[in-house]
């Protein structure tokens, strides 16, 4: 096992954000740790690296913080403001960060908003509830985290061992895990009692929001699992190139398991914080969050084919979705203009994505 | 419509016509036992009126939207329970769905069944009237609850809340805040349900009539989805929207629930909040002085509607009119809850 790391390292190393394949298939340039772009071409060239990508999501988020303050002003540009978007955006932020994984990996979740549902449903029971104010709070997020996980195992399990397709399985995932959270809380909107609970989470540490604070740890601990581990570069080989990276002497279903199982508990944590924010679990949580969650994944620049996957591009996606909705509403926009603009931020981003990507072949 | 009647529910009627006359005749009409000389032994049966008796057997086919959340499954499990307190009602619920095609399917079974009544609360009026119009050409009475048909031929009774009275009964609510607190340029602030749907618009139409009435409008207005969640997302950017509320309505109280933790969290309680449809969270809220008022969205409809599907099938009038048939159309009021009267609406208060 430990040579096939090796193997892995030295094949995954010089590319990090990039393909195994490609790797060994253009080996131009001296690698330049993944950051930089490796191909000429001017700004084409720049466009394609990470940090172009990157630098285009920032240029789209400050042309959003402009037209916020132009449009809004003070109400916009306030301390409490910047931090009603960043715990408006840190529940789905963290799913995000989870589902960059998957689809770097090669697979894609829809089941994600079910999964948190069912978590912060299975959490809130009466039973555990009990469990809780006997002994301690934290039982509500060990039982969040524990379903989150589950879900996520059976999920890995089906696609990886059971050779399901990942849109099916999970497909029927978000089916059942919705309708197993709607069973046990008979429909019903379940308050949390613990106190101690809302209280913690709902609370700041040096007037930054705890909510906050999770998504940041959760997204830098993202960051190095991707950038600076055998796991991130197992996971980018696979879903790049399942083959060679089964030759490169990769266990493909394990590691796709593992992914499953990562967004499981990402959807978890995430339950825990929507549980803090609405004092509730309740089915309806996590609505259309896999849809939230893979357009956040996608205009951040991470392939939707899978191979390359970027955790800051992620989140510039997640805060844009943010901001935007945001903006509209201190504008007084109806939230139907707002989807039209969401839906034509998606488009362009996919739009260029294949215009890099064509760059990258011609 | 009487004229689509079938032989056999003709001669059925006439055997109900001659039982309730018969009852008549034994002196127990009214829901006011005070009045009727037979008071003692009707008080004694705890008969409400004669229409409770058991009649002829009924099938009854129900069919509604999934209830995902707490106000529609309240819906559901009233029109259930509804239904379970009489002897003589067989119902055929159909599991609930947000999928029109899937709901026109339950009620093709339904026609296919020949059921006496089917009581249809759509998940689109519109997308459901040709299925209910074809119901009513085969004979079968169909009583539309809360989401109305384009048609008047595709249904025998419609029974419904009156969202635009909400609006009106929340605005005009308003603009008694306003005046009681002399509020000159006060901020009006609206978060209404999922905006597609006509009872939204309805809702927010009688809203800004009524304010129109006391020269108000509204400043700030979000819509969120009906969800703990959605409600308090768009709570959280409303309050940074608009530094100062005076005045907040919540169409939904089961999206209140994120409100109010958005209230919580932003510790913005200065505003009057107006709740909607009544749970029983929000009724606790006004007892505890969190809230100022809810108006009223019954919850009960569906059940009413099984009770005027027995009704009809049975060949039977409401006791309390002297119409002898069960009118077309029922529109429930949209009362508000207050401090004062909370007490009174608390049993109806549904659990969200």
């Amino acid at each position: 096992m430990s040579a096939d790391v090796t193997k892995v390292d030295q094949a995954g190393e010089p590319v990090a954000g990039r393909t195994e394949g490609e790797a060994t298939a253009t080996p131009s340039g001296p690698p330049v740790g993944g950051a930089a772009p490796r191909r000429e071409g001017g700004l084409a060239g720049f466009l394609s690296g990470p940090a172009g990508r990157n630098a285009g999501l920032v240029l789209a988020l400050l042309l959003l913080v402009v037209v916020g303050i132009i449009t809004a002003g003070d109400r916009f540009a306030s301390p409490e403001n910047a931090l009603t978007i960043l715990r408006l955006g840190s529940v789905i932020g963290v799913v995000s960060v989870g589902m960059t994984f998957v689809i770097s990996g090669g697979g894609i979740d829809l089941s994600v908003g079910a999964i948190v549902a069912l978590s912060s449903v299975w959490a809130t029971t009466v039973a555990t509830q009990t469990m809780a104010a006997n002994y301690h709070w934290i039982v509500l997020v060990f039982a969040a985290l524990v379903v989150g996980a589950v879900c996520g195992l059976v999920n890995g399990v089906l696609i990886a061992y059971g050779r399901m397709a990942p849109f099916i399985a999970t497909l029927a995932m978000l089916a059942a895990a919705r309708g197993l959270a709607e069973i046990i809380a008979k429909r019903r909107t379940q308050i949390i009692r613990e106190r101690g609970f809302i209280d913690f989470f709902g609370g700041s540490v040096l007037g930054i929001p705890v909510l906050v604070i999770m998504f940041a740890i959760v997204a830098v601990v993202g960051w190095v699992l991707l950038n600076r581990t055998t796991f991130g570069r197992r996971t980018l080989a696979i879903g790049g190139n399942p083959e060679a990276a089964r030759l490169a002497g990769i266990r493909v279903q394990r590691q796709t398991m593992y992914l499953y199982i990562l967004l499981g508990v990402a959807c978890g944590i995430a339950a825990v914080m929507i549980m803090a924010r609405t004092t509730t679990g309740t089915s309806t949580h996590g609505t259309l969050y896999e849809l939230d969650a893979i357009a956040a994944v996608v205009i951040g620049g991470t392939l939707l084919s899978g191979g390359r996957g970027t955790i800051v591009g992620t989140v510039l996606g997640v805060l844009i979705f943010t901001t935007l909705t945001n903006v509209f509403t201190l504008n007084n926009l109806d939230t139907s203009t707002q989807a039209v603009a969401k839906g034509a931020i998606i488009v362009a981003a996919v739009l260029l994505q294949q215009r890099v990507s064509r760059t990258r072949s011609g | 419509m009487s004229a689509s009647l079938s032989r056999s529910t003709k001669r059925i009627a006439v055997l109900a016509v001659a039982l309730s006359s018969a009852l008549v005749a034994a002196g127990c009409t009214s829901n006011d036992p005070a009045t009727t000389p037979a008071a003692s032994t009707q008080q004694a049966s705890n008969a409400v009126s004669d229409n409770d008796a058991p009649g002829k057997k009924v099938v009854i086919g129900f069919s509604g939207p999934a209830a995902d959340h707490g106000w529609l499954a309240a819906v559901n499990n009233s029109a259930l329970a509804e239904a379970k307190k009489y002897s003589d009602i067989e119902l055929k619920a159909a599991e609930g769905t947000n999928d029109a095609s899937a709901q026109i399917a339950q009620i093709e079974t339904f026609i296919n069944d020949k059921v006496d009544a089917i009581v249809l609360l759509p998940t689109d009026g519109a997308a459901l009237t040709e299925i209910a119009t074809k119901a009513m050409q085969a004979g079968i009475p169909v009583i539309n609850v809360d989401r109305e048909f384009s048609s008047p031929f595709a249904a025998r009774a419609t029974i419904l809340g009156d969202n635009y009275g909400m609006g009106v009964s929340a605005g005009t609510y308003a603009c008694k805040i306003v005046k009681d607190k002399n509020l000159t340029n006060p901020v009006i602030a609206e978060i209404a349900g999922i905006d597609a749907l006509p009872l939204t618009q309805d809702r927010s139409k009688g809203f800004a009539d009524a304010l129109k009435a006391c020269n108000q409008t509204v400043d700030n207005r979000v819509a969120a989805e009906f969800t703990v969640e959605s409600g308090e997302k768009q709570a959280s950017n409303l309050l940074q929207a608009a530094p100062k509320i005076d005045v907040l309505w919540n169409h939904d109280d089961d999206q209140g629930v994120g409100v109010m933790a958005a209230l919580d969290q932003a510790n913005r309680h200065e505003m009057a909040f107006i709740g909607g449809a009544g749970s029983a969270n929000a009724m606790r809220w006004i007892q505890e002085g969190k809230m100022e008022a809810t108006v009223i969205y019954p919850p009960t409809q569906a059940a009413d509607g099984i009770k005027l599907a027995r009704l009809i099938a049975q060949n039977k009038g409401l006791s309390d009119l002297v119409q002898v048939e069960v009118p077309n159309r029922v529109v429930l009021n949209a009362p508000v809850v207050t401090k004062e009267n909370v007490e009174q609406y608390l049993p109806l208060g549904f659990e969200s």
